[in-house]
């Protein structure tokens, strides 16, 4: 049991000798903000013999926003993204589902890199990176490579992350001109809570508000969150007026494959699933008109 | 009538003496002290609902290196004795069968065995290697199956106590049965002009405070305890724990620590016995605290309930007949609250002829416990939406509909006395009069109002106030605070004695250090042991007139007493008034130290009502909903600590309409609960509730110096159907079970908008 275990507390500077101490034990465990994994911990749902702790590592602490696009360094706080301007100005949905995780406390330590790597089918922050085409950078033995978000989760729990691989940022590009994005999820109260179901929805109009592209994606309403191609077609060339934003709606309730169980029964969340949907879209679009 | 009395402390609102030390974090709670040579307590605990136990293997435990004591059911006595408490008695041969199955294990965390060791980790490692074998039985999950013809029973030996029904006489899961009834129902239903009638239905719910139950025990060889433990009964958990753990109550001390809420949870034992039988074995402290997820399932939740309600009235709005038939689950043991319910129900309304019927049902869930004005909550929403209706029916405000009936001194309450002086129709006015009754609502909200009772207690107190030589004073109670009483205590002796209320210091003792007092429940602790205070005080002020008429040389009824001072009888020569301060300082010569006491017991208590207003916003499309303003008016008879009154309003309201919309205990098709956590069992959090605003009413309690009534429980009551109502303005819907989740709710929106669109 692990009061009468050793628990190694690493602490490395680099990303390449965090990939060496993960590469070197299969039980290390990746510690960023901690508020999923330490809890585990105590439940005693997770032993494991190693918490790397990644918050020393610059690259994985950063913002940077260029030409190109965001580079989210994966421990990054969850308050210091909601006090990045230009990133609230950029990318609000994502912001705003940052923002919606735990508490105030909470959002002092918890990162949008250690959401994704719990890989939890509700995780707030996984559908409006889905939207916003967001590709991990992976570090492990071999090098870098890159997988796109929705691709990242594999089951409730599980990543692609191999041994000695770690998540170190999220690149996003950079939003073209009039597009913009939202979240919604639904939880009984108002705050801690975990997503009954959430949708992000992102949209880029033209000159004359016509859409010319979106992404909508929907969570915990399948093992994985669901990038939603059928929704986002009934939103293109639209003006995102209601009947399409109920084809939508119509789309993304058809996708959604939930399950029923203590929050919410299957059928409930098929119904919010498009309800949400639609309300973010119409979100997303009022905030894409006014760029 | 006498004039009423000019108060120079009461009503104010000093800051509580014990809140630097809790906000600070250094008040010390039942987890937070740690003693020499301490072990660390694990319970065992059943993973099946309802089940035989065959045997129990600890030899592997026993041998586990630091493992220094393990414990069955078969190592404590079998106890018949019992604890009264009111006109209610805690079975302790039942609360010890629940601490530690003997031969039953009775729901899923029914503790079996429990070891110490000199870490936790090795107790519990050692608790996984005891071997159960369980003979496996059919769970009884509800009271439906309970009732049934072929249900499993719990308990073999028991049977129907009361007024059995028909064809009752064997073994049953129904503990008790009981009725009250007045007129002839059925004729006086024949006279109504309109009738309702509807079946509800709650879910088990848990008081959910904040801290869990932990205790530290030692027990010598010379069979002496010492228990520090969060209790509100010191001497309740002293008696029971000598009875369960088979030690005299002479030698059982209890410490009582800072509680981290109670509210009726924290009266029952869970675990000290069990610390004093490993400490006793192990010769070392033991230390026990509970989990999150032992605290739901292991401890006293209050009753899931069907409760079938109907009600008739004339054209009029004069309610002439009533019936109400209540079923509450006891949980593994008999003993819910199904018989205050019962007599709360009707309480609020003057109904010439009713008949109710009420029956304790015991089912393969944790066994309940007292939940603020336990049973009232419950049978307060079945009628009060029932009212609801009928004034719907008439089409007339239900604040007129409730005033026309409401019961007023005089009358006779539906559970058998006369009412002394009540506020009911009073806060019914101020209800009609205040602005949240006639403020405008928006697109999908709606308002709703509910009134709900409470009898509060009276009982067994004492106190004790011990003055200083500087002219300060100490008053100890054994009553836990868990509402502020200490302020209001500091307050009594700081009105009695006329010394400012920093200079009083209140303080909870021990059983060894204060006079027997009843536990800390009930409202009663303002109230009964708020009398013992000011009698204690009183008796101090007049031993320092009897000291003033020693120095002074006169008769001690000619000394007089204003604004804290002794006055001189007009005249003597020399004498000028003496402040508490002058005459402390001369104690010692005068006759020594100055200690005032009072013991009683209250027979009686103020009985109260309250209002509620609520508005509620319903999202039609994912029915989730929101208390968008909420108001409490409330009878408090005299509010010592105004803050501390309007804290226990809101306190009431926000747990009540936690119930209301989203608390529950989930149970799959084996009786396991599924929620047994925060995350899951939704307690509203600070942001789901708008500010609570409270109205304060006082109509004096004639039974108390100040009038004071009793506060803490009646707030709980109105709110599940003050919010179901209100759900019933704003959606066209009558909800009948609770919670009103955002998926019930949905389910109801769109099952009546599909027969609205088939119609």
């Amino acid at each position: 049991m692990n009061g009468m275990l050793a628990i190694r507390y690493e602490t490395p500077q680099s990303v390449g000798e965090a990939v060496r101490l993960m590469a070197a034990d299969p039980d290390a465990r990746v510690l960023a903000g901690g508020t999923d994994l330490l809890v585990q911990f105590r439940a005693g749902v997770r032993q494991p013999s190693a918490f790397v702790d990644v918050k020393r590592i610059p690259e994985l602490m950063s913002i940077t926003i260029d030409g190109q696009g965001l580079r989210l360094g994966a421990a990054t706080a969850a308050a210091v993204i909601g006090e990045h301007v230009e990133l609230r100005t950029l990318w609000p949905g994502l912001v705003e589902a940052v923002q919606l995780i735990g508490s105030t406390q909470i959002q002092g330590r918890g990162s949008v890199g250690g959401n994704l790597c719990n890989a939890s089918p509700a995780a707030d922050t996984t559908c409006a990176l889905i939207v916003n085409r967001a590709d991990c950078v992976i570090a492990g033995p071999g090098g870098e490579r890159t997988v796109p978000v929705e691709e990242f989760c594999i089951a409730p729990g599980r990543t692609v992350l191999q041994r000695g691989e770690l998540l170190i940022a999220l690149r996003l590009p950079r939003p073209a001109a009039r597009t913009s994005d939202a979240y919604l999820r639904l939880i009984p109260r108002s705050e801690m809570d975990i997503a009954v179901v959430g949708a992000a929805v992102s949209v880029t109009l033209d000159a004359n508000g016509v859409c010319r592209s979106a992404r909508v994606a929907i969570g915990a309403v399948a093992p994985t969150a669901l990038l939603v191609p059928e929704a986002a077609k009934a939103l293109v060339g639209s003006s995102l007026d209601a009947a399409s934003l109920k084809r939508a709606a119509e789309a993304a309730s058809t996708a959604a494959r939930p399950i029923g169980d203590k929050r919410g029964t299957a059928g409930y969340r098929r119904t919010v699933a498009g309800v949400l949907t639609r309300r973010a879209a119409a979100i997303a679009a009022g905030r894409a008109r006014r760029k | 009538m006498t004039t009423p009395r000019e108060f120079k402390y009461v009503g104010t609102r000093p800051i509580r003496h014990d809140g630097v030390d809790k906000v600070t974090g250094r008040a010390s709670y039942g987890a937070d002290v740690v003693w020499p040579g301490m072990l660390h307590g694990f319970v065992l605990r059943s993973p099946h609902a309802h089940a035989r136990i065959v045997s129990i293997d600890t030899r592997a435990a026993e041998a586990t290196p630091g493992v220094k004591a393990v414990l069955t059911g078969k190592d404590l006595p079998e106890t018949t004795a019992t604890i009264a408490l009111g006109e209610a008695a805690i079975d302790l041969r039942d609360v010890g069968d629940n601490m530690l199955a003997r031969t039953k294990v009775l729901y899923h965390g029914h503790a079996v065995a429990a070891v110490a060791a000199t870490t936790i980790d090795i107790a519990r490692e050692a608790a996984e290697k005891i071997q159960v074998v369980y003979e496996v039985l059919e769970p009884v999950t509800g009271i439906d199956r309970a009732i049934a013809a072929d249900a499993p029973i719990l308990h073999p030996a028991l049977r129907t106590k009361g007024a059995a029904s028909p064809g009752a006489a064997g073994p049953t899961n129904i503990a008790s049965r009981l009725e009250f009834k007045r007129g002839d129902v059925d004729a006086a239903f024949a006279e109504a002009d309109v009738v309702v009638e509807r079946e509800f239905r709650t879910p088990m719910v848990h008081q959910g405070y904040i801290e869990p139950h932990a205790c530290i025990a030692r027990c010598g060889e010379d069979g002496r305890a010492v228990v520090w433990c969060t209790t509100q009964g010191p001497f309740v958990v002293r008696d029971a724990c000598a009875a369960i753990a088979g030690l005299d109550p002479a030698h059982v001390k209890v410490i009582p620590s800072e509680i981290g809420g109670g509210f009726g949870g924290k009266i029952v034992v869970y675990l000290e016995p069990m610390a004093i039988a490993l400490s006793r074995k192990a010769q070392r402290p033991v230390k026990m605290v509970m989990g999150r997820d032992e605290v739901f399932r292991a401890t006293g939740p209050t009753s899931g309930s069907r409760v079938r309600v109907k009600l008739g009235a004339k054209r009029d709005g004069t309610l002439v007949a009533a019936t109400a038939s209540l079923w509450y689950e006891a949980g593994a043991y008999r003993g819910s609250p199904v018989g205050a319910g019962a007599m709360c129900a009707l309480a609020a309304y003057k109904i010439p002829s009713f008949f109710i019927e009420a029956h304790d049902v015991v089912v393969n869930k944790p066994k309940v416990a007292a939940y603020r004005a336990p049973g009232s909550p419950i049978a307060a929403f079945a009628v009060e939406s029932v009212v609801d209706e009928i004034a719907r029916e008439l089409k007339m405000d239900p604040i007129e509909l409730r005033l026309k009936n409401a019961n007023a001194e005089g009358d006779k309450a539906p559970y058998g006395p006369k009412y002394g002086p009540i506020g009911l129709k009073q806060i019914l006015e101020a209800a009609r009069n205040h602005p949240h009754w006639t403020s405008p609502l928006a697109a999908n909200q709606g308002r709703g109002i509910a009134v709900g009772f409470w009898f509060n207690a009276g009982m067994n107190s004492s106190a004790t106030v011990i003055l200083d030589t500087d002219g300060s004073a100490a008053v100890v109670t054994g009553n836990p605070d868990i509402g502020g009483t200490r302020a209001a205590q500091a307050i009594m002796v700081a009105e009695e004695l006329g010394i400012p209320v920093e200079r009083v210091r209140p303080g909870v003792g021990d059983t060894d250090g204060s006079g027997y007092t009843d536990l800390t429940g009930g409202s009663r602790v303002c109230y009964a042991t708020g009398m013992a205070v000011i009698r204690a005080a009183e008796d101090v002020r007049d031993q320092l007139k009897a000291r003033a008429a020693q120095i002074w040389n006169v008769a001690v009824d000619a000394v007089g007493w204003e604004n804290g001072r002794a006055i001189p009888p007009a005249g003597t020569e020399k004498a000028e008034a003496m402040t508490v301060a002058g005459l402390a300082a001369k104690m010692a010569h005068t006759g020594g130290p100055i200690v005032g006491r009072a013991s009683l017991y209250a027979p009686m208590a103020g009985p109260a009502f309250g209002a509620h207003i609520c508005d509620l916003e319903v999202d039609s499309e994912t029915g989730q909903s929101k208390v968008v303003r909420y108001t409490v008016f409330q009878d408090v008879g005299r509010a010592v600590h105004p803050g501390y009154v309007e804290g226990q309003m809101q306190g009431g309201a926000a747990q009540g309409i936690g119930w209301a919309l989203n608390e529950e205990y989930i149970y799959d098709a084996d009786g396991v609960m599924e929620n047994a956590g925060f995350l899951d069992y939704r307690m509203p959090v600070a942001s789901d509730l708008p500010m609570i605003d409270t109205v304060i009413i006082e109509v004096p309690n004639p039974l108390h110096p100040y009038g004071v009534r009793g506060v803490g429980e009646v707030p709980i009551v109105p709110p599940l159907a003050a919010v179901a109502n209100a759900m019933r303005d704003a959606t066209g819907i009558r909800f009948t079970e609770l919670p009103l989740s955002p998926p019930r709710v949905l389910e109801a929106i769109e099952a009546a908008s599909a027969v609205s669109v088939g119609a």
